[in-house]
């Protein structure tokens, strides 16, 4: 057999998978930066609000909402998608993102905040003469910031170094990741942990130094978010299309023969974990100064197994998946929860069920099935 | 002083003078003496590939290995047989780190310690596993379980910005050509016959480009004709490679050992026999413990 055609096949291949993205891909990605970073701010914040283009400020908030939920389910894509490790724990990360981002909301209240005094008021509630030690630069938002990609990345490796080194896997990984955020939810829950205990922290005022609830803040908030989530879609891409994805990949598939090929899969496991729960944590902290609020019911153990959800309605392995998923799921539970109050959760688990059953590769897999038939 | 006790001392004298200047750092053998052990290499100059000694593996108990004793020529294709729960993949499983022996010695070459070593490691330094059941990554396409065997920086980092090079792609071109997977090179692994998975775990094996390889049962699932095409395979690689063929299959074995090489007969986790094809099989003790099931 000649050698060049014996190598030309794999060679185009390994050519085509050396581009990110196609044309059309790119173009569907410049377009939806455009929607994100001017056409849904303009349909806002100029089109007046008795046309029918207009974006209510309702809507927009939701979005932006969703738009974290959605960075999360891609963080949950790629250690449980691809890799194959299911985290009942992510949403610890997501709240400790939050909590970082929260502090220094809450410095920025000022004398604003009820008792008019200089320290949050949760403090001044529990009496206390001086911040706690972890408090020391929460005034300083480059610090915080710092925080919210140290802390929730530091916990995640040093968790992730011990269990899979302990070659912890499948349901006792994720049982022991639900009690991971548990045990924070306690930990947060206790008022002498100096976080506000079960009320958390509340009534944000300012955000480097301009006022939080305004309708332009509200919608550069969505903006950001909204990029954040296209630059982790094509980070997600760029890695499950190179080797290290393909590795990520073989561990899910058939993790002892990735070891006798001699591969260490520590190492991809706990890189990709820890990248996971970062940015999971960027999410959290993109969400806080949206929603106002952050407690410790964003560690309960149910929030995190929706983001799970999120991500096997989506469709698992596919990276648009879980991003549909999560706006899909989401979607359904604001108007749910209007609608029906009382049945959302019935809904949730009839949802989860049918998916489990009927769409193991969810609607995504479902969209892929219906176009190959049709081919 | 007599005549013969002085010429009885010069003999002595003589003798002890010959063994000090016949004294080397290798123990008497001249050819090793300034040979250089190369770190993190097998060294084969002793001409064994794999050497196993007194290995005793327990579970709850039940010896599944008992004192096993086994030595593997470099270039050597060894088949082992042996009724099932004889210890063959448990032996295996001691070899690539997969189970640490209670007892014994495991050497790969002369210098590798295998039993301080973890299972990516012994991969590294060239010992090649096939599972009894084929193991191949289901979601990826034929290639790329072929890209990712292939001998390359194992490292998460370096994997990362990985790029074939055209002598890796000829590679890869090679090795499907070998295991007649050439025009399924896209195709989803998953999607493989059972045969064809066997071969293509073995050509991921030949990716490794390992120095031994271990093969537990690879010709289970496959028709004649495969299973005569993966005996012609594993004699061309015979010589540039060591073999360790674990396998039920008495016909595959016959083809293998070519009437003259040696078989080795597992029994109670022990060797039980030694030697040629023929002679085993004709030997009382293994009649009896194959008859006697």
């Amino acid at each position: 057999m000649d050698m060049s055609a014996v190598a030309s096949a794999p060679l185009e291949l390994q050519q085509r998978r050396g581009l990110l993205l196609g044309a059309a891909g790119w173009t569907a990605v410049i377009a939806v930066v455009l929607i994100i970073t001017v056409g849904i701010p303009v349909l806002n914040l100029v089109v007046p609000a008795d046309s029918v283009f207009h974006v209510s400020d309702y809507t927009v908030s939701l979005a932006g909402k969703i738009l974290c939920y959605a960075i999360c389910a891609l963080a949950m894509d790629l250690i449980w998608g691809y890799t194959g490790i299911l985290s009942l724990g992510h949403g610890l990360f997501f709240a400790l993102g939050g909590y970082a981002m929260g502090m220094y909301l809450m410095r920025q209240i000022g004398r604003d905040g009820q008792y008019k005094a200089d320290m949050p008021d949760f403090m001044v509630f529990l009496n206390w003469k001086q911040y706690p030690w972890h408090w020391t630069f929460s005034d300083s938002f480059v610090f915080q910031v710092l925080m919210v990609v140290l802390v929730p990345g530091l916990l995640a490796f040093v968790f992730g170094w011990f269990a899979f080194r302990s070659r912890i896997k499948g349901v006792y990984f994720s049982i022991i990741t639900q009690a991971m955020t548990f045990a924070a939810m306690l930990l947060f829950f206790r008022n002498e942990t100096g976080f506000g205990g079960n009320n958390g922290f509340t009534d944000f005022k300012r955000i480097l130094g301009i006022p939080v609830t305004t309708p332009q803040m509200r919608v550069t908030l969505f903006a950001i978010s909204g990029c954040v989530l296209v630059a982790f879609y094509l980070m997600a891409r760029a890695i499950v299309h190179s080797k290290y994805g393909r590795v990520l990949q073989a561990i899910r598939d058939a993790e002892s023969r990735v070891m006798f090929t001699g591969y260490d899969p520590v190492a991809y496991k706990l890189s990709i974990w820890t990248l996971s729960a970062v940015m999971c944590a960027i999410a959290g902290a993109l969400y806080v100064p949206q929603v106002g609020i952050i407690n410790p019911s964003e560690m309960s153990p149910a929030a995190s197994i929706e983001i799970a959800i999120w991500t096997a309605v989506g469709g698992r392995a596919t990276l648009i998946g879980p991003i549909v998923g999560a706006f899909f799921v989401n979607g359904a539970k604001s108007w749910f929860t209007a609608a029906f109050p009382e049945f959302w959760l019935y809904f949730l688990g009839a949802l989860f069920i049918a998916v489990t059953l009927f769409l193991p590769n969810g609607i995504i897999g479902l969209l892929r099935k219906k176009r190959e038939a049709r081919l | 002083m007599t005549p013969d006790l002085m010429e009885e001392g010069a003999r002595r004298m003589q003798a002890y003078a010959q063994r000090q200047a016949e004294r080397t750092a290798s123990g008497g053998r001249s050819a090793s003496f300034r040979r250089l052990v190369k770190v993190g290499e097998p060294d084969f100059a002793h001409g064994v590939a794999l050497y196993l000694e007194d290995i005793t593996v327990s579970f709850d108990g039940f010896k599944a290995l008992n004192n096993l004793s086994l030595t593997v020529n470099v270039g050597e294709l060894r088949c082992i047989i042996g009724p099932n729960g004889a210890g063959k993949t448990t032996m295996m499983d001691c070899i690539t780190g997969k189970t640490r022996p209670d007892a014994g010695k495991a050497f790969f070459g002369s210098t590798i310690d295998l039993l301080r070593l973890a299972e990516a490691d012994i991969a590294q330094i060239g010992i090649g596993r096939k599972f009894q059941k084929p193991t191949v990554y289901e979601d990826l396409s034929v290639f790329e379980n072929l890209e990712l065997a292939l001998a390359d920086d194992r490292r998460a980092r370096a994997s990362l910005w990985s790029r074939l090079s055209g002598a890796q792609l000829d590679r890869i071109g090679e090795v499907l050509t070998l295991i007649h997977l050439r025009d399924d090179a896209q195709r989803t692994a998953g999607l493989l016959s059972h045969g064809q998975k066997q071969w293509l775990e073995i050509g991921m094996l030949l990716m490794q480009d390992p120095k031994l390889l271990l093969l537990d049962e690879p010709v289970a699932g496959m028709t004649d004709e495969e299973t005569e095409r993966t005996a012609e395979l594993f004699l061309s690689l015979e010589g540039k490679h060591s073999l360790v063929v674990v396998e039920h299959d008495m016909k595959f074995v016959e083809l293998l050992t070519q009437g003259h090489k040696t078989v080795t007969v597992l029994h109670e986790g022990s060797v039980l026999a030694e030697g040629k094809l023929a002679d085993v099989q004709a030997n009382d003790k293994v009649v009896e413990v194959y008859l006697g099931r």
